[in-house]
């Protein structure tokens, strides 16, 4: 073991060539470290070193059952909590052969969407104080309040919710819910258009972003992105139509493409899926069905049979978010792996920063949709 | 309260103890009955018949499920299969790369999860190509026989995910460009974490 291991050699770099640290603690890295070399004000190469929040939610899950593995499960994105636990619930379910409630699906469909919302306002803060912008760190931070409190509502929790459950959701909507949902979002709807009028339109915005860290169609499709990123270049591709979970099949989704591949087609698609999900909100409320249960009693410590494996996937706030549950007849899963839209989404940044300018760095990063800590899990 | 928690405990036990004669061969027991009485999905089925049409014995169908096939290959066939996969059926990206511990085959499964976003027909399936290393007690990663061919030349979007299977179970890529660690600290000397003799402290 004294022999040097393969991850510690150490790079040569010319004399001309300057290796940048941005990161781990930098606020225009969050949790991870860009090693980027530089000649002059532009990127020659770029080296993404995540790892700084692994937490090992894999490792846990060997040891927890699968009711257990529920909360630390969604820890990766708390702001998107929902979304994470999805494609487990999802494989948990056909592991164990449990059918869902009908209404059940559609309190998931709701609680999905409104977590997408939540996701995406806080990343919009985020992308708005990169580029400087405050005021698109005040608003959506402040309007993402109205959403968690419809959460708070139905969950119990503002963030993290572990609502879902194999078999359904934990617990039935509170009463007055609809009309109290309808009302935030339609509220929500009209205020998330006044965006584009100050970020969106904004010339200051486009000249950061327009034409920056271009990704055309074939790249985005040889790297395997996905989410906002691969349909910002011109892909139409989103699971909740291409492979309908739950009762996507029944409602009408909307998909959003734009064909310029650069920061601002991936800045702008995550907005209009915000205005997708109000739309689809609302027909999932009217459809619903009034009452009904919504949770399968499970027994103490469910368990499947032999050894199978299931691999299920779900449209998150970022793209597909897929959980691979191998179980071996045991109560705990023989081995999960989640496979994130972040981490999916990673390879592209080194790719797009190559030959860009070191300032248009932070716009080209965040605008990949890239969540550190659900990168690392 | 009290009483729930002891039946779990008791529960978990007596699973423990029975399953030690069980496990030698839980695997062809489990899947040959499924795949008999369903009838298989069409379209699925085509797509493994291809495979089984241009490779023949060297893939094993595991199943053919509703938007998933899954084939088994030896390491020395891997690279052609996905070949063909990538060329002749128009998968274009591997969603998922996982790897999966195996002691008692001193075996390392690894399984890539194959999709397509170019051809619109194939947008609901998953391809699962899976294979197996040779797993050592003692693992000096990089420099003992857990070794395996990238698929990095064939599909791009593995390396990163090829990388975390280097650091958390020790397999390597032969011929990947990058084998560097990525998650894990630079001066990790431990076990590779994922295996199963790597045990968390105090579980």
């Amino acid at each position: 073991m004294n022999e040097i291991m393969p991850g510690l050699a150490l790079q040569k770099v010319d004399e001309r060539i300057m290796t940048l640290n941005v990161g781990p603690q930098h606020p225009g890295s969050g949790h991870m470290r860009l090693i980027v070399q530089i000649d002059g004000d532009y990127i020659v190469a770029c080296d993404p070193d995540p790892g700084y929040v692994h937490r090992g939610e894999e490792k846990m899950a060997e040891y927890r059952n699968y009711i257990l593995n529920i909360p630390h499960l969604e820890r990766p994105v708390i702001h998107d909590s929902c979304n994470v636990l999805y494609p487990y619930v999802l494989g948990v379910e056909e592991i164990l052969g449990i059918e869902v409630p009908e209404r059940a699906k559609y309190v998931r469909v709701i609680a999905s969407e409104l977590n997408r919302c939540i996701y995406i306002m806080y990343w919009l803060a985020i992308y708005g104080i990169f580029l400087g912008h405050s005021t698109m760190f005040m608003w959506p931070a402040g309007d993402r309040e109205l959403l968690i409190d419809l959460m708070e509502k139905m969950t119990g929790a503002r963030v993290t919710h572990a609502h879902f459950i194999p078999g359904g959701v934990r617990n039935d909507l509170p009463p007055n819910f609809e009309d109290v949902c309808l009302r935030h979002v339609n509220y929500f709807e009209k205020r998330i258009k006044e965006y584009s009028a100050v970020f969106y339109d904004n010339p200051i915005l486009i000249a950061r972003t327009k034409d920056t860290g271009v990704l055309s169609r074939q790249d985005a499709i040889r790297l395997g992105t996905t989410g906002s990123v691969l349909r910002a270049s011109g892909v139409d591709y989103d699971l909740r139509k291409k492979e309908p979970y739950d009762v996507y099949d029944e409602l009408d989704v909307h998909t959003n493409v734009m064909k310029e591949g650069d920061s601002y087609a991936r800045s702008k698609i995550p907005w209009l899926d915000m205005l997708e999900s109000c739309n689809i909100i609302r027909q999932a409320l009217q459809k619903m069905p009034k009452s009904g249960s919504v949770r399968v009693k499970l027994k103490p410590n469910p368990k499947g049979k032999g050894l199978t494996s299931v691999y299920k996937r779900v449209e998150s706030g970022r793209g597909s978010l897929g959980c691979y549950v191998v179980s071996d007849g045991k109560p705990e899963p023989y081995r999960l792996k989640l496979s994130v839209p972040s981490f999916r989404n990673l390879i592209a940044l080194p790719y797009l920063l190559k030959g860009e300018k070191l300032g248009n760095m932070p716009s080209v990063y965040w605008s990949l949709n890239y969540w550190p800590v659900e990168a690392d899990r | 309260m009290s009483s729930d928690s002891e039946k779990s405990v008791t529960d978990t036990q007596s699973e423990e103890k029975s399953t030690p004669a069980e496990k030698p061969a839980p695997k062809p027991v489990a899947k040959k009955p499924e795949e008999k009485p369903v009838e298989l999905p069409a379209f699925e089925k085509g797509i493994s018949d291809k495979i089984v049409e241009k490779f023949g014995d060297k893939v094993e169908v595991a199943f053919v499920k509703e938007d998933r096939v899954r084939i088994n290959v030896s390491r020395e066939n891997i690279l052609d299969v996905a070949e063909f996969i990538r060329d002749g059926l128009n998968f274009d990206h591997v969603e998922s790369v996982t790897g999966i511990d195996f002691p008692q085959d001193k075996e390392i499964e690894v399984v890539y999860h194959i999709g397509s976003y170019s051809d619109s027909s194939l947008a609901r399936q998953i391809l699962v190509l899976a294979t197996r290393a040779q797993r050592e007690e003692n693992p000096i990663p990089g420099h003992d026989s857990t070794k395996l061919p990238t698929l990095r030349n064939i599909f791009y979007s593995v390396e990163f995910h090829e990388r975390e299977i280097f650091e958390m179970l020790g397999v390597y890529f032969d011929g990947h460009p990058d084998n560097r660690r990525l998650l894990l600290p630079e001066d990790w000397a431990d076990l590779p974490p994922l295996r199963k003799d790597f045990v968390l402290k105090g579980r």
